[in-house]
């Protein structure tokens, strides 16, 4: 039931003014190379490979901290504690400062500066995360009942089938919710490769910072952004954990 | 304490298939295993009994190298037991093992639990290896749950999927430990029943188990440990009825007569 006159906004909004809304998201026009969808294209792509990059490494090296080779256990534990406690920014710089301008790795692409750079970065971001995804692993190991490994053992399994057949997909199972965080980390630390030039979202938003006035409406696209990316891939992980849980 | 070694002449006809020589074994200051010598032969079934903490499930266990040793030497089948690599991994095939805690593989049904080793180890083709498991759930009773995964089973048909698992590699020589200890008392007699009509097959087995029926119906031999050394050797019928040491007879007195 509604009482008294009714109530009109008192000032004007997209609603009542169309025309608002372009006034405000007008300038998103302005930049076409990269666009907005485009750089969060390439933060989907930067994604997506160290993402794939950093689960392949990271089960390697958490294979080499499980193993019974002393020499690999080294290994593995010394590259987790040094990588994971240097700052991505300093790892992404070293890259392109280090490896592509000292060393002269080009990955491939020595004349491209957008592939050499992108690459680059990948590579970066491989390396960081993979310290991470590999502890996770180790954990998700460690939630295996010892038992499991020694009837894999007893029926005549060699070392590497054991951890294959037997162990690991135990393992990422228990730890496919950590893996969602480490997932959503990556996501967000892609935006470091705007330090060495890549034009993924991050950088974007910095050239937009700098040329318009509306700072945050800028902040606030960009924030909305990453949480399209990044919420719809916990919640499914989230799902995905508990539907693949090992009953025991 | 004596030691009382039975029908030996029967044994060396069958030929030797499990020699223990002065095996030694320690955790830490704890000497588990003391001097172990045990001879198991083919078709022999062995059951080893005694205290908690005597050593018992970790001799079972040095036989597959599951344990390592300190000293002495084990031979399966003339072969001494090989250090680690392909050679042990080859070994412990033929050589089967239940667990007390089952140890089913977790995230794998019933069926694929009893075909792993089959495709991974012997490199059986997929569907031979299929048609054996099936046939060896039926035998120890579970075909009905072969497609479902190990958590949705009880206790005792768990354990007799894990006797069909250690089956489908063709044992030479089967290690039960404490089969029977994990499970709700009315259970242990479809898991004992399996291990029985094992022992009638002609298995050759080394059961570590407080069963003291199962002793006495499907045992050649009871071998009786206390404080890391074989402290008795004997027939069921004779250790039951007349052990010789005194140990025995107290650990006897104890769990008989209930």
């Amino acid at each position: 039931m509604r009482c008294g006159p009714t109530r009109t906004a008192p000032y004007p909004t997209f609603a009542t003014h169309p025309e608002a809304r372009e006034i405000v998201f007008d300038f998103l026009s302005d930049y076409d190379d990269p666009s907005l969808l485009g750089a969060f294209w390439v933060t989907v792509q930067l994604t997506f490979l160290s993402a794939v990059g950093s689960l392949i490494w990271g089960t390697l090296l958490a294979a080499m901290r499980v193993s019974p080779v002393p020499l690999m256990r080294g290994f593995g534990a010394a590259y987790v504690n040094i990588v994971r406690n240097i700052p991505l920014t300093v790892i992404i710089v070293f890259t392109s400062l280090g490896l592509a301008d000292i060393f002269g790795v080009a990955l491939g692409a020595p004349d491209d500066f957008e592939v050499k750079y992108f690459r680059l970065a990948v590579l970066g971001l491989v390396a960081y995360t993979a310290a991470f995804v590999c502890e996770a692993i180790r954990s998700g190991i460690n939630t295996v009942p010892v038992g499991q490994a020694e009837a894999a053992r007893a029926i005549g399994l060699s070392f590497s089938q054991v951890l294959r057949l037997i162990v690991l997909p135990q393992a990422f199972r228990s730890v496919i919710g950590p893996l969602a965080n480490v997932l959503i980390a990556l996501t967000k630390n892609t935006t470091v490769a705007a330090t060495i030039g890549v034009a993924e979202a991050a950088l974007l938003m910095k050239e937009m910072i700098e040329n318009e006035a509306q700072v945050l409406l800028i902040g606030a696209i960009f924030a909305f952004g990453f949480i399209v990316l990044t919420l719809p891939t916990g919640l499914f992980l989230g799902w995905l954990s508990k539907r693949l849980a090992v009953k025991r | 304490m004596t030691e009382v070694s039975v029908a030996k002449e029967d044994r060396a006809a069958n030929g030797e298939l499990v020699v223990l020589k002065s095996v030694n074994k320690h955790f830490g200051a704890l000497h588990v295993l003391q001097d172990i010598d045990l001879t198991i032969a083919r078709g022999e079934v062995v059951v080893v009994i005694g205290p908690s903490g005597s050593g018992k499930s970790t001799l079972c266990r040095t036989i597959n190298r599951l344990e390592t040793i300190d000293s002495g030497s084990i031979t399966i089948d003339g072969k001494p037991l090989p250090a680690e690599g392909k050679a042990l991994a080859r070994l412990r095939a033929d050589v089967g093992m239940v667990f007390q805690s089952f140890n089913l593989f977790a995230h794998k049904t019933v069926l694929e639990n009893v075909m792993l080793g089959q495709i991974k180890v012997r490199k059986v083709d997929k569907a031979k290896a299929e048609e054996k498991a099936r046939k060896l759930l039926d035998r120890v009773g579970v075909a009905s749950q072969a497609d479902k995964y190990p958590a949705q089973l009880s206790g005792g048909q768990q354990q007799r999927v894990a006797i069909a698992r250690a089956l489908a590699m063709d044992p030479k020589v089967m290690l039960f430990d404490e089969p029977t200890s994990a499970l709700d008392p009315e259970m242990i007699n479809e898991v004992l029943e399996v291990m029985q009509q094992l022992a009638r097959d002609g298995m050759t087995m080394i059961v570590v188990t407080h069963e003291m029926g199962f002793a006495r119906s499907a045992a050649n031999r009871v071998v009786f440990m206390a404080d890391g050394r074989i402290v008795e050797e004997a027939v069921p019928d004779q250790f039951f009825s007349n052990p010789r040491s005194d140990r025995a007879k107290d650990f006897l007195s104890k769990i008989l007569h209930h």
